[in-house]
């Protein structure tokens, strides 16, 4: 069943899929963290012509499948390579989420706070940049380390748009020497270690984060 | 637009209106309050003392009414047609109100800052004075306020004593010459009063800036006030210098408030 060497024979493309699966994540995730801190802005702090599509639109790419909007994207915009075009539908698809992420952590923020901003006739800007944001990404530190581990696992769907990420490889792998088992088994390995101590870092930060 | 007078009083109240909802708060209200006065609001919770505090640092809008400022229009300014008073816009209130500080009942720092940043926060930002500047102005009214060795530490690490002083720093470092102390002894522990209350009356001798306070504590009241001003359901029931009143209250009203809070002179809790 199990091929040892097969399995051996599959490490390496399976660890240079991953590299380039690290290489999509970080940013998109950051993508996603910028994109979604303006969405919340904008939604909260803007003008209400601009808040009012900003919030449908946000709300239209959160409620279709990603795997859609990387077909479509794919299909509209030929120009973009396809890592860089994966990197951006991710980041923007995520970015919906985390708007929504940052705003309960703007709404968390106590009221006194904008209430000593005003005593002291802190400019706006400064509010928000001194004041606010500062104790609302505090705030959701948690969460958004949650959605950077369900980013990274989503990251297999970008191998639909040719991006040679570690499934894509481990599917490559599999075909040509036949020998599916080990090298998606090697890629499931590579996961679940590269997660699994994220989560944890995740899990404790809340743990201190709520002490 | 008329300008500066030294005879105007720092505060004028104009028939002001507060409503919530059908909730009426402020009733058509006239007050002033003179320069460098100092005035103490006394009255059951939910009387209004606080709203006109609120009203004042403009974290609340007038419902009808004008709020003068120095002899000018503070709620309100010129516009419309014939040079008519229209509600302030959000950048009048903004020119305007950096005259004002207040100290709030919880303290209301900013939890991420050291004790240090929180007090040169505005001064650098709003007053645009040098961070060496703030900075060595921080330190004195830390100084002041008997907190110059807590400089770096985190709001979070100190006492609610503490931090409430922090908090008048905070506010004195604006230079206001209107300050609003909206009930800041209530949230402490008793044996921490005191302490804070040591530090507004050193303020109050020290400095000739306008206070009006809204508080429980009659002791304090008596020290710093002027005049006290005792309120019930929107309307100043009656008003006079701190002593007559407190010893010898005219109206019912007042009576049966000071009665109720069981006490003459000395601190509530």
């Amino acid at each position: 069943m199990w091929d040892g060497e097969a399995a051996r024979a599959a490490l390496p493309a399976v660890l240079e899929g991953f590299g380039v699966t690290v290489l999509a994540t970080v940013p998109a995730f950051a993508v996603a963290m910028v994109l979604g801190l303006v969405l919340a802005l904008v939604q909260r702090a803007g003008p209400a012509w601009l808040a009012l599509p900003v919030r449908g639109a946000a709300a239209f790419v959160r409620t279709t499948p990603l795997l859609v909007q990387l077909f479509a994207a794919w299909v509209l915009v030929p120009a973009l390579d396809a890592p860089v075009l994966g990197v951006l539908v991710l980041g923007t698809h995520y970015a919906t989420y985390l708007s929504e992420v940052y705003r309960t952590g703007i709404d968390a923020v106590p009221k006194g706070q904008w209430e000593a901003c005003t005593a002291l006739s802190l400019p706006r800007r400064r509010v928000w940049r001194a004041v606010v944001l500062p104790q609302a990404v505090r705030n959701v530190l948690p969460p958004l380390g949650n959605y950077a581990v369900s980013m990274f696992k989503e990251t297999p769907l970008l191998s639909v748009i040719t991006v040679h990420e570690m499934v894509h490889e481990a599917n490559t792998f599999g075909s040509t020497h036949f020998a599916y088992l080990e090298s998606f088994t090697l890629a499931a390995g590579v996961f679940l270690l590269a997660s699994w101590p994220t989560s944890v870092l995740v899990r404790r930060l809340e743990a201190r984060l709520a002490a | 637009m008329p300008h500066e007078n030294r005879d105007d009083p720092a505060v004028r109240f104009e028939r002001v209106t507060k409503r919530y909802g059908d909730r009426t708060v402020l009733d058509g209200l006239d007050l002033e309050v003179g320069r460098g006065e100092h005035v103490t609001l006394i009255g059951p919770s939910g009387s209004g003392k606080t709203t006109i505090l609120r009203l004042l640092m403009t974290l609340e809008r007038v419902t009808d009414g004008v709020i003068h400022v120095d002899g000018r229009p503070f709620s309100h300014m010129p516009g419309g047609t014939n040079g008519k008073l229209v509600p302030a816009s959000e950048r009048h209130l903004a020119a305007h109100r950096r005259r004002i500080g207040m100290v709030f009942q919880q303290f209301n720092l900013f939890p991420h800052m050291s004790v240090l940043e929180n007090v040169v926060e505005a001064p650098v930002h709003v007053l645009g004075e040098s961070r060496e500047d703030a900075d060595r102005r921080a330190r004195d009214l830390l100084d002041l306020v008997g907190l110059g060795d807590r400089a770096d530490a985190r709001p979070t690490r100190l006492s609610g004593g503490q931090q409430q002083r922090v908090a008048i720093a905070r506010a004195l470092a604006m230079r206001p010459g209107i300050l609003l102390l909206d009930e800041v002894t209530s949230a402490l522990d008793p044996e921490l009063v005191a302490e804070v209350l040591d530090v507004l009356r050193d303020v109050a001798r020290s400095t000739d800036i306008t206070l009006l306070c809204v508080t429980h504590e009659m002791g304090f009241a008596r020290d710093v006030s002027d005049r006290i001003l005792m309120f019930d359901r929107g309307r100043i029931v009656e008003s006079g210098p701190a002593d007559e009143l407190l010893e010898s209250p005219a109206h019912a009203r007042t009576r049966a408030f000071l009665g109720r809070s069981g006490e003459r002179g000395r601190p509530l809790r």
